[in-house]
């Protein structure tokens, strides 16, 4: 049997994903990941011991360089994406009481 | 001259040979998006003004001998998770809407150094999630062999804009197939090289371990042309691979006599479409009766590659879309009561369902408790799916598969159940869970007059053995006058062939 997905999950993965949803939609992605995870279930038949977990295809190994700066200041240019910006800096809402 | 009907290496030599204009190629393309773009909405942004100023300054460098490559002066589109300086990237979704990019993903620089002319950039499902374009932010795009039909996905703006003519080339994305099948869908060709192939530096990620750029085209010589131009090591992707110097279209003889390719026995059992079916056989005849041998193989871990493929996508996903949180770029919600309401309200206004519902998916494979039975299982899988591809590129060359298990589903089917539209993805995702190159070639048509593709597996690196292969196809496709796909709305592009 698959994980039984509850209200309790949905809320604490719409914490890790910072969503806010309605109820209703809270339901639908409950039902959603239900059937997801009914379906990826069929990973359990593998048999997988002794398997190593494969992340990077080509083996991870670190790739170095020299830590120079290549590009210049871009502080005007970056800034001109930002949805509200002040004095040279990004602007957030307040973060500390 | 019919401008239309040529492919871009086509263009580029009369371009070389002053026998076409730089801006005639450009003014082509552009009368057709004119002609085209209301019914088909490939694009999603135009570069008219710049595309026409740009052509003259390539037709200039390539008499001044700056731009001396085969495709200078060929008009281009890119799809918009591509970074192109100072034009809109919105990867058709709401949050990045109004993202101007400061800076070109390298590909750009590469197809600027080339001498090619980005005419605009194409619609795709948001964020490259999704197999139909549907899931786009800013409308659907239709497939211009029956506009009632989708594109595929999620490079569906490329594919369809190739298809109808309104660019002579494009550059898709592919995470999971998002290249190899909307080109079978669109009756063109895409390739998905080999992970490490092409830098990704400039392209917004989706799942980093398995995306990766490659070109769409009118036919396998110009995917190999484009390829050239845009692979290659790149110091600001440290997953780029330095393969030296890239030669692909000298490799494209049409010899395969001898050629081993395998069939995965499996991926001709159920779920595979009737006319899909016969048409992958047909080639496999064509491709006997051209002296290749042709053998079927086992996959025994075929039902485990969507499970893990998901799995792997979404907990990827979840991690590389933290960023947008209305700070830096993008769209930031209008009301909010401090800092974690505003991350929460932006990310809720400003991502689609399609997007959420993969972000929560992999957020909670992610999670403390599931994250072994989960995301490392997936991991596992896909070391014990690479085993068997390695295996059976011990004996084979070229791996086939169909590129999708239908042809192009009508608009408006494909969202109503996210998991019957992920089970579509089945022959295209080990390709991306190994790392492997693979090309979709045209090779048919159902019995409605929609295309049908074969996809050419190879094994890492081994492009020129599939471009080679599918070359060879392709010519003898030709010869023997096969249709791949009826054109009942005008809109797609009848190549003249043979």
């Amino acid at each position: 049997m698959s994980k039984k997905i509850d209200n309790e999950i949905i809320e604490n993965v719409c914490i890790l994903a910072k969503l806010s949803l309605s109820d209703e939609e809270k339901e639908q992605a409950r039902e959603d990941m239900q059937k997801m995870l009914d379906y990826v279930e069929k990973l359990e038949e593998l048999d997988t011991d002794g398997v190593e977990p494969l992340s990077h295809i080509f083996g991870d190994q670190n790739v170095f360089r020299e830590d120079e700066v290549t590009n210049g200041d871009a502080r005007e240019a970056m800034l001109l994406n930002a949805p509200k910006a002040r004095e040279g800096q990004y602007q957030v809402p307040k973060t500390i009481g | 001259m019919e401008l239309d009907s040529l492919t871009a290496l086509e263009l580029g030599r009369k371009i070389r040979q002053r026998q076409i204009s730089v801006l005639d190629g450009v003014k082509n393309v552009f009368s057709q998006i004119e002609k085209k773009e209301g019914k088909v909405h490939a694009y999603l942004d135009l570069y008219k003004k710049e595309a026409f100023a740009r052509a003259k300054q390539v037709e200039k460098g390539i008499a001044d001998g700056v731009y001396t490559g085969p495709l200078a002066g060929v008009p281009i589109a890119v799809k918009d998770n591509i970074c192109v300086k100072g034009k809109k990237t919105t990867c058709a979704s709401r949050i990045l809407g109004n993202f101007v990019p400061q800076y070109n993903a390298e590909v750009i620089d590469r197809l600027d150094k080339a001498g090619m002319i980005i005419v605009g950039k194409t619609n795709m499902d948001e964020f490259a999630m999704g197999s139909t374009t549907e899931t786009s932010a800013f409308g659907i795009t239709r497939n211009p062999w029956n506009t009632d039909h989708v594109p595929g996905g999620s490079s569906g703006g490329s594919c369809a804009a190739v298809a109808a003519g309104e660019t002579y080339m494009a550059l898709g994305s592919d995470t999971g197939g998002s290249i190899r099948q909307p080109s079978s869908f669109c009756g063109v060709t895409g390739l998905k090289p080999t992970y490490g192939m092409v830098s990704r530096y400039g392209l917004v990620a989706y799942a980093s371990s398995l995306d990766q750029i490659g070109p769409v085209g009118k036919d396998v010589a110009d995917c190999a042309a484009l390829l050239e131009v845009i692979g290659g090591h790149d110091p600001k992707d440290s997953t780029s691979v330095d393969r030296g110097k890239l030669d692909f279209s000298g490799d494209m003889t049409d010899k395969i006599v001898g050629m081993k390719f395998g069939v995965p026995r499996e991926y001709l059992s159920e779920g595979l479409d009737e006319d899909v079916k016969a048409v992958f056989m047909n080639t496999l005849r064509t491709l006997t009766g051209m002296g290749a041998i042709v053998e079927f193989f086992s996959v025994k871990t075929m039902d485990y590659m969507i499970p893990a493929y998901y799995i792997i996508a979404s907990a990827e996903a979840s991690s590389n879309l933290e960023r947008f949180d209305g700070v830096k770029y993008g769209y930031r919600s209008d009301s909010y009561e401090g800092l974690h309401d505003m991350y929460k309200k932006t990310r809720t206004e400003g991502f689609g369902e399609e997007v959420k519902r993969r972000i929560m998916l992999g957020s909670f494979v992610l999670s403390s408790g599931y994250y072994d039975a989960y995301y490392l299982k997936a991991l596992k899988t896909k070391a014990l799916i690479k085993q068997e591809f390695d295996r059976a590129f011990q004996d084979y060359d070229v791996i086939l598969a169909p590129a999708a298990p239908y042809t192009a589903p009508r608009i408006g089917e494909s969202l109503k159940d996210p998991l019957a539209m992920y089970l579509g993805d089945v022959y295209t995702v080990a390709v991306n869970l190994c790392g492997l190159p693979g090309i979709t070639v045209p090779c048919g048509m159902d019995r409605n007059g929609l295309p049908v593709g074969i996809q050419m597996i190879g094994d890492c690196f081994m492009e020129s053995k599939i471009l080679r292969a599918a070359h060879a196809y392709e010519t003898m496709r030709d010869s023997q006058g096969v249709l791949c796909g009826r054109d009942d709305t005008g809109l797609a592009l009848q190549r003249s062939r043979g």
